[in-house]
């Protein structure tokens, strides 16, 4: 087995163990690490189809991709953060 | 300008225009928005115009031609969903500051937000628009999603909070599904071009698992019924002028990407019984939301779920995939995004006036705001299909397509949402009108600016007018038709 298709591998099984995180999860925060983690098994597929086929060069296309991928889920990650914490703020005020 | 840079600008200027918003003085940003506004809308009218002079315009970034490069496209389809953000936007300019500084009273700064977030929204908007490649529509979708649900914050209070996150781990959920398709069919093909994903794609199982995971995740991001659960809250708890952005034109968003997707790459390998899922999945929405419409009776919740009901019609085309099925399915698309808008907003002034959202208090309210429920009951026009609206026009074609078909549940479905949506619209309208024949009701200040009434009326009427004037979107929309309905 190539480097290639591990990567595709584990970045398959990373997902599907994230899917199943988002969907027995209650809390939003787990769900919020969950899609992180969903999101890093999608770039290592990525990652693992860049180099499909082995001795040529790596196709630069995915990493592209992957970089951007990784740019929205780094903000879209804090701006949950941020609702949860004001969120969890009104919350005290209130009781 | 030359027509090619109006596709750039229509993608750049808002983002300019949003990170300018977000530093400029507070004070000047309702200007400098409303400025924006007349700049951005131009230049989509313009490029409209140009497609419907001299037919679709495609631009590579740089040169750099696909598959390495990125390319913008504007065809008919894109024109008009250009045309209708511009002309659903204008009206909104007037209305928002207006809305924003009445409700502000007892809230906090939610309107020096709404010109940046909204100016993110919209350049998102045009990036799904105008996209010609799988990638590129990626980053307009996570772009247009959270922006959506920052609009959705800017409510500021716990239910929209709550509505705010979940519609934030929905749409990420969504996109995840959407980029994880896209990862298959770059695996598969070695391109993310829309045409030239078209020309070579093969009906194998990594295609099909990808077309499932792409179809997933814009199901959840345009609502359909069953992923429609996160709408309503989210809908409702938003802002007026936000709630109108959303129903009216960010799920069309997700919902033209789909329709490219679906007819430009993958038809033409054919899709099987794929598309009478999503067709009977409209037929679902359309019932389903129409029943859950009715039981409302919070006045915003219930223009929410009819948002739910008449996005079901869209996906009829999936199943009665012909010409004029399509035609009718972006006509409705144009036609709801404004009668959704205006009644969106009108539902606005009605809670900001009367300072309750109860649509059985609602008692004698059109004596008091006659301007206002003048606009819901010129948008439910609309949105109940009656000539001579677009949403009879749009509701028309689809009908012919179904009967030319002979699909029988399909025409019961259109003409029975008809029956529905008048069954949620009209006891609206009864609550409102009954009692206002008492005089004294009739005396007192004015209770909403000019501002906060002309604009939704604005959209209503032309909602109302583009079932006379069919003929204009139609003619743009024959040079763009997909190869494979031709």
């Amino acid at each position: 087995m190539n480097m290639a298709l591990w990567f595709t591998l584990v970045g398959a099984a990373l997902a599907a163990i994230a899917l199943h995180a988002f969907f027995s999860r209650r809390h939003p925060l787990r769900r919020l690490i969950a899609l992180n983690i969903m999101g890093s098994g999608i770039f290592l597929v990525l990652i693992g189809l860049a180099r499909l086929y082995p001795g040529t060069l790596p196709d630069p296309v995915p990493h592209a991709m992957v970089l951007t991928g990784i740019v929205v889920a780094v903000s879209a990650t804090a701006f949950g953060l941020v609702l949860l914490r004001r969120l969890a703020r009104l919350g005290r005020g209130e009781t | 300008m030359n027509p090619a840079d109006l596709l750039v600008w229509l993608v750049l200027l808002p983002v300019l225009l949003a990170a300018l918003l977000f530093v400029a003085p507070e004070g000047w940003r309702t200007r400098l928005g409303q400025l924006g506004t007349l700049l951005c809308a131009s230049l989509a009218l313009l490029l409209a115009w140009q497609v419907l002079q001299h037919g679709p315009i495609s631009v590579a970034l740089g040169n750099w031609q696909p598959p390495l490069g990125i390319r913008l496209h504007a065809d008919g389809l894109s024109a008009l969903m250009l045309a209708l953000t511009a002309l659903v936007a204008l009206p909104l300019a007037a209305h928002a500051p207006a809305w924003f500084v009445r409700h502000e009273a007892a809230q906090s700064r939610a309107g020096a937000f709404f010109w940046p977030l909204w100016m993110f929204q919209w350049a998102a908007l045009n990036l799904l628009f105008l996209a010609g490649d799988l990638f590129n529509a990626y980053v307009g979708l996570e772009l247009s999603g959270l922006a959506a649900v920052a609009l959705v914050a800017l409510g500021g209070q716990r239910a929209a909070l709550e509505a705010a996150l979940r519609y934030l781990l929905l749409a990420l959920f969504g996109s995840m599904l959407y980029l994880l398709g896209v990862a298959l069919l770059y695996g598969a093909g070695g391109v993310l071009d829309l045409t030239l994903l078209g020309a070579q794609l093969e009906a194998d199982h990594a295609s099909r698992a990808a077309l499932l995971l792409i179809t997933l995740g814009l199901l959840i991001k345009t609502a359909l019924l069953p992923f429609h659960f996160w709408l309503p809250a989210a809908h409702a708890n938003a802002p007026a002028p936000v709630s109108a952005i959303l129903s009216g034109l960010v799920v069309k968003a997700s919902f033209v990407l789909l329709l490219r997707i679906w007819f430009e790459i993958f038809h033409p390998i054919g899709l099987g019984g794929a598309g009478e899922v999503l067709g009977a999945l409209g037929i679902a929405a359309i019932i389903w939301g129409s029943l859950q419409a009715m039981r409302q009776e919070r006045i915003k919740l219930l223009v929410a779920w009819s948002t739910v009901a008449q996005l079901g019609y869209l996906f009829l085309i999936f199943a009665l995939a012909v010409e004029l099925a399509w035609a009718g399915s972006v006509l409705h698309a144009l036609s709801h995004g404004l009668a959704k808008a205006a009644l969106f907003l009108a539902a606005g002034n009605i809670v900001l006036a009367l300072g309750h959202d109860q649509i059985h208090r609602l008692h004698g309210a059109a004596g008091k705001l006659p301007l206002t429920f003048f606009t819901v009951a010129l948008a439910g026009v609309s949105l109940m299909g009656l000539p001579p609206s677009g949403g009879f026009a749009a509701k028309w074609l689809m009908l012919q397509a179904a009967i030319d078909l002979g699909r029988w549940p399909y025409v019961v479905a259109i003409i029975g949402g008809s029956l529905l949506a008048a069954g949620y619209l009209f006891p609206l309208l009864r609550h409102a009108l009954a009692g206002t024949h008492d005089p004294r009701q009739r005396e007192g200040e004015r209770l909403l600016s000019r501002w906060l009434e002309f604009p939704p009326l604005l959209l209503a009427t032309l909602a109302l007018l583009l079932g006379l004037m069919a003929l204009l979107p139609m003619s743009l929309l024959s040079g763009g038709m997909p190869v494979s309905l031709r």
